[in-house]
């Protein structure tokens, strides 16, 4: 197949970036996205242009790490799918493709279509744990959990911390991605203990690194390559809410609308 | 946001039971309307009632203002090309839109009914009230002024029509069972509220 | 004898006295300690974040030390051990059927193919049940029964269920565990991350490892960082075969530069070619997909009887149907371990039965599976791996079969560690996929995330004081030092040199040729004549590559292309190193097949007399043949057997 494609090309974080069309033929519908993007870049450095930096790693769907905004959408089109698990038979010989990165205030652009993500970190840093040493832990049998806790925390854990949610909102909202950690652990007895406190520092972290409110359009969830339930943002907010009462007068806000 | 939000979807079912009296136009209808709207204005807990709806309706925009401009300041560069079509529907994404066009319908209706009522030069019916009944008649035999209730009331149909749930979900009110009812009941809400009032108008306008 | 030039002395693993089963805890009970106040003056590097990396990492700032982490990704949650799917092996004896450390040990030996270690392989046993415990104790949400207790599946053809597993994602619900356990760190200040970082060189001062050169990847910076020991936790190297199952940023270059600076590199030619991952399909493959072992436990593999057979597979009747597992061994049919499934697969295709159109593949078949217990079933239990490859193949396994093909998967082979996990460069530990581990020839299936939790939790944070006890006075470790001022120079000028050679390939083209050689000459089996030509070759690669490889933009920015080139540069130079190793081991023993040695029926022949020893390799330059050192194996638990599965 024959493309257009019109990518964000930008040579570093402070420099004004745009959009460059490349024409790209001969391309197999077999192929990944990704490898798409490999055969456009191995024509570029042939021609001593420089090739589009992107993010990518694992290209089988878990790592996180692409994250392209493909024709106005995370990932591009189909659902439950990360870009390197698109596939060129999605699109059809002729079409033109929008190559964008991730546009949020939080996430700056690096290089091309490569951002930085580490207010991820950030926000895991500020509670997303159990606060348990390596060492001597009880049996993992000791607590029985109900099965269907350990599912759901199991369906929030598999967030990838991709990014989607947050590139789909209208707001650049990071609640899903949050929410998901949040609800994760206080399903679970073992991080049930520090619930209140987690939710709090989370949350306050999540605005301070400039996210947008959420006002549940449901984009996220729609977009999310692991189809985490807009059901743990309504978690989150429960919690939220229930701390900022009972556990610490500090202000947190972002917690909703 | 929410808080204020889901009362005023309560302020709603409250006012839509008043304004159905108006279905009765003649001579006993406009005593009864005269004399609730007397109550209205009067009645002490009425009054906390009223000044608690003033506050959600000042606070829910001033709220909807300042989280649109930080909302704004997250995404300071803009999607060149962007489907938000493919993962949101019409109302979820314009809320703040929506919500402006509701403000701006509300000091509309306010100065049409309600300033007139507290401050206006109302004649007075049979029964010596204030006669706000007669000003409603008249005002919906004008058929722009029909037209724009009629067009308001869609636009808070599509603000309801995400605004219920979405109340819900940021309280945290929701549960694998409950919450596909209370994304109905939004829906139905959402529907007949605004459906209802704007029958009101346009039966006056035809057989008022 | 060796070919190759081979130092008398042997290398002393320095493995513990006394009996098998109490080594560990003596040893643990009498290595050196470092007191809390002590530790606060001590710094530990460590490079990676996978399993290993990040447990380690974690591990050691709450004992109070202050670590450096270092990820080329761009977050620690990225590392490679994520994309593991089936399990993690523990000797727990839930199900109640008779599982035990020994029992684990003996089947970790033994599939090993009695070529690794016997008190590293019981010590891993050993701690394998406290992995799970700590695990669920940090919120990792494994499968659970009715009753809310853990559930297990069996694997890899063991005897016993003692795989713990999280869905098909439990490589990611571990990492994101010790993720999490390290961010808690980061919060408290014992760690210092640095992410989009790539080591580029380890510093050694008066010969014991005290530093790293690491590139800030996103400005191109070159930075110098000091510690009183630097762990190693950067993984395996299967991309030098260019396709694997790996991520694509998986790379040999931390453990390269160890290597150079005169770690030894033990067992190199120890790959795991995994039997069922999705074929090629063109020339534009990038990377190959795994799907679950599991799958063998109800698919049937086949080929066609008739060569080329252009039919449909559902066209082609169940007589002329060549279920050539089930034919060969009948005694474990379609369940036989990897290696052997895989070189079967390899076997037929080479044969010239394969299928689809590039004829490398076989097929995986489930319609009797669909038959016999329901789509319904089928569907509960394989869905989402069938949905998988629906969304990269196109075709629907539910009416035609899969077609599966082997790929590189694993590394068993790495630095070579002592029993303390240190190489034979004092201070440098490595961990994990990184080291040459215990799994000998061959991995077993859910052991790899098992070995790299037991090393980061629960040996390293022991063994290391024993190390680190010496250094309590030391203080900070300088970094304008010459040795640093020599290493930083040279990382620059190789920086320097791959920028502005002129030339005018891609690094890709060069990565391919070097995956293409080694695939076909290194790959599910070997002969000596091919390895000696894949030796001629690579060394001709090198030298085109240092001419001819071009990196567009500059050294000084956001370059991948560079990173891209640094990696495969020493890709290319272990290449050889395999190459050497397998034509060195003139035996089969699990992952390593040489066709030369073989049983009548074309099974691997082991020779125990001569090559029951662990091939370290000393490098003496690119190019130039590695020098062997050899740890022999003693097996005094144990008694070696040839494996059989008829």
């Amino acid at each position: 197949m024959n493309l257009k494609l019109k990518i964000w090309r930008q040579k570093g974080p402070k420099d004004n970036g745009k959009m460059v069309d490349y024409p790209i033929s001969d391309i197999s519908p077999d192929m990944s996205f990704l490898e798409m993007i490999d055969v456009l870049n191995d024509q570029l450095v042939e021609k001593g242009d420089e090739p589009v930096a992107f993010d990518h790693d694992c290209r089988e769907g878990i790592c996180g790490s692409c994250s392209m905004y493909i024709n106005g959408e995370p990932h591009g089109p189909g659902r439950g799918i990360t870009t390197c698990q698109l596939h060129m038979r999605s699109f059809n010989d002729g079409d033109t493709i929008h190559i964008e990165p991730w546009r949020a205030a939080p996430f700056p652009i690096i290089k091309d279509l490569v951002t930085d993500r580490s207010a991820f970190d950030r926000i895991i840093q500020a509670g997303g744990y159990i606060s348990v040493n390596s060492g001597s832990p009880v049996d993992a049998n000791a607590i029985p959990i109900n099965k269907q806790n350990s599912d759901e925390a199991f369906d929030a854990a598999t967030c990838i911390g991709c990014g989607a949610c947050v590139a789909a909102c209208k707001n650049a909202s990071a609640m899903l991605f949050t929410s998901a950690k949040v609800s994760h652990l206080s399903l679970l007895p073992q991080g049930e203990v520090e619930a209140q406190k987690r939710v709090l520092a989370m949350v306050n972290q999540m605005d301070e690194e400039g996210f947008g409110n959420c006002t549940n359009t449901g984009a996220c969830e729609v977009e999310c390559p692991k189809g985490i339930s807009l059901e743990h943002i309504a978690r989150m907010n429960r919690q939220f809410l229930g701390a900022a009462i009972s556990h610490s007068p500090e202000k947190g806000g972002g917690g909703g609308e | 946001m929410a808080a204020t939000g889901l009362f005023l979807c309560i302020f709603l079912l409250g006012h839509l039971a008043g304004n159905l009296q108006l279905f009765l136009t003649d001579e006993a209808g406009k005593l009864q309307f005269n004399a609730y709207a007397l109550f209205m204005t009067t009645f002490p807990a009425v009054k906390i009632l009223s000044y608690l709806t003033y506050f959600s309706i000042v606070f829910h925009a001033v709220d909807g203002f300042l989280l649109t401009i930080q909302n704004r300041k997250a995404r300071p560069t803009k999607y060149a090309y962007s489907r938000p079509d493919k993962n949101t529907n019409f109302a979820a994404r314009n809320m703040a839109v929506l919500g402006s066009l509701i403000l701006v319908f509300i000091v509309l209706h306010m100065r049409s009914f309600w300033y007139e009522m507290h401050w206006g030069e109302l004649g007075t019916d049979a029964a010596g009230n204030r006669d706000l009944h007669t000003l409603v008649m008249t005002s919906f035999k004008n058929w722009w002024y029909t037209l724009i209730y009629v067009i308001s009331m869609g636009v808070l149909g599509f603000h309801l029509w995400h605004g219920f749930q979405s109340g819900f979900q940021s309280l945290g009110l929701s549960h694998p069972r409950y919450s596909p009812i209370i994304k109905k009941t939004g829906y139905a809400f959402a529907v007949l509220i605004p459906l209802l009032f704007a029958v009101i108008p346009v039966y006056i306008y035809f057989f008022g | 004898m060796s070919e190759f030039r081979e130092k008398t002395s042997i290398v002393d693993a320095r493995i513990p006295e006394g009996p098998l089963a109490n080594k560990w805890v003596d040893h643990k009970n009498h290595v050196r300690l470092v007191s809390p106040g002590n530790k606060r003056r001590i710094d530990v590097i460590i490079v990676g974040t996978g399993l290993a990396g990040a447990s380690a990492a974690a591990s050691l700032a709450e004992m109070g030390y202050n670590v450096k982490a270092f990820c080329f990704q761009d977050s620690p949650r990225r590392a490679h051990s994520i994309a593991a799917q089936g399990g993690i092996n523990a000797a727990k004896n839930y199900q109640n059927d008779g599982d035990s450390t020994y029992r684990l040990f003996y089947d970790t030996i033994k599939g090993g193919d009695y070529r690794s270690r016997e008190a590293n392989v019981y010590r891993l046993a050993e701690v394998s049940a406290s992995i799970i415990d700590q695990c669920v104790a940090q919120g990792v949400p494994f499968a659970r029964d009715y009753g809310g207790l853990l559930d297990n599946r069996s694997f890899g053809g063991v005897q016993v269920s003692r795989t713990f597993y999280a869905r098909g994602q439990t490589g990611q619900q571990l990492l994101l565990g010790a993720y999490s356990a390290m961010s808690r760190m980061i919060a408290k200040g014992g760690i210092k991350m640095y992410n989009r970082h790539e080591m580029l060189d380890v510093v050694l001062v008066d010969g014991k490892a005290r530093g790293i050169i690491a590139r800030d990847l996103n400005t191109g910076v070159i930075e110098r960082h000091s510690a009183h020991a630097v762990v190693l936790a950067s993984g395996g190297y299967g991309n030098v075969f260019f396709l694997s199952t790996n991520a694509m940023g998986s790379n040999v270059t931390a453990a390269w530069k160890a290597h150079k600076k005169g770690a030894l590199f033990a067992n190199p030619c120890f790959t795991q070619i995994h039997p069922t991952c999705i074929p090629v399909s063109g020339d534009h493959q990038s990377k190959l997909t795994l799907m679950s072992e599991s799958l063998r436990n109800d698919g049937r593999i086949w080929v066609p009887k008739k060569k080329d057979d252009p039919r449909k597979p559902v066209d082609i009747p169940e007589d002329e149907r060549d279920y050539y597992l089930e034919r060969r061994y009948p005694a474990f049919g379609n369940l036989v371990p990897r290696d052997v499934a895989s070189r079967a697969a390899k076997e037929r295709c080479d044969a010239g039965y394969g299928v689809g159109a590039s004829k490398m593949a076989v097929y995986l078949d489930f319609s009797d599976a669909i038959k016999r217990m329901g789509e319904d079933v089928v569907a509960a239990k394989y869905g989402n791996l069938f949905q998988m490859y629906e969304k990269i193949t196109d075709e629907n396994p539910y009416k035609t079969p899969m077609r599966i093909y082997p790929a590189v998967h694993y590394t068993m082979g790495g630095l070579w560690v002592d029993y303390n996990l240190m190489s034979n460069v004092e201070g440098l530990f490595v961990l994990g996929e990184a080291n040459f581990s215990d799994h000998g020839a061959n991995r077993l299936g859910a052991s790899a995330l098992m070995q790299g939790l037991a090393d980061g939790y629960f040996v390293l944070p022991y063994t290391i004081g024993d190390y680190l006890a010496d250094d309590i006075r030391t203080g900070p470790i300088p970094t304008n030092s010459s040795e640093f001022d020599a290493a930083e120079k040279e990382v620059k000028d190789r920086l320097h040199k791959l920028m502005n050679n002129g030339g005018t390939k891609p690094v890709d083209y060069y990565h391919k040729k070097l995956g293409k050689i080694m695939w076909e000459q290194c790959g599910m089996s070997r002969n000596a004549e091919g390895l000696r030509e894949a030796i001629v070759e690579i060394n001709a690669i090198r030298e085109d590559f240092w001419k001819n490889v071009r990196i567009p933009g500059s050294a000084d920015q956001f370059n991948q292309e560079l990173e891209k080139a640094g990696r495969v540069a020493d890709f290319i130079e272990l290449g050889a190193l395999m190459c050497q190793d397998a034509l060195d081991r003139n035996e089969s023993c699990g992952g390593h097949f040489r066709e030369e040695y073989q049983t009548p029926e074309g099974e691997a022949l082991r020779d125990d007399d001569n090559y029951a020893y662990v091939a370290a390799w000393e490098y003496q330059g690119a190019g130039v043949p590695a020098i062997l050192h050899k740890e022999e194996l003693h097996y005094e638990n144990i008694k070696m057997v040839q494996r059989s599965y008829k």
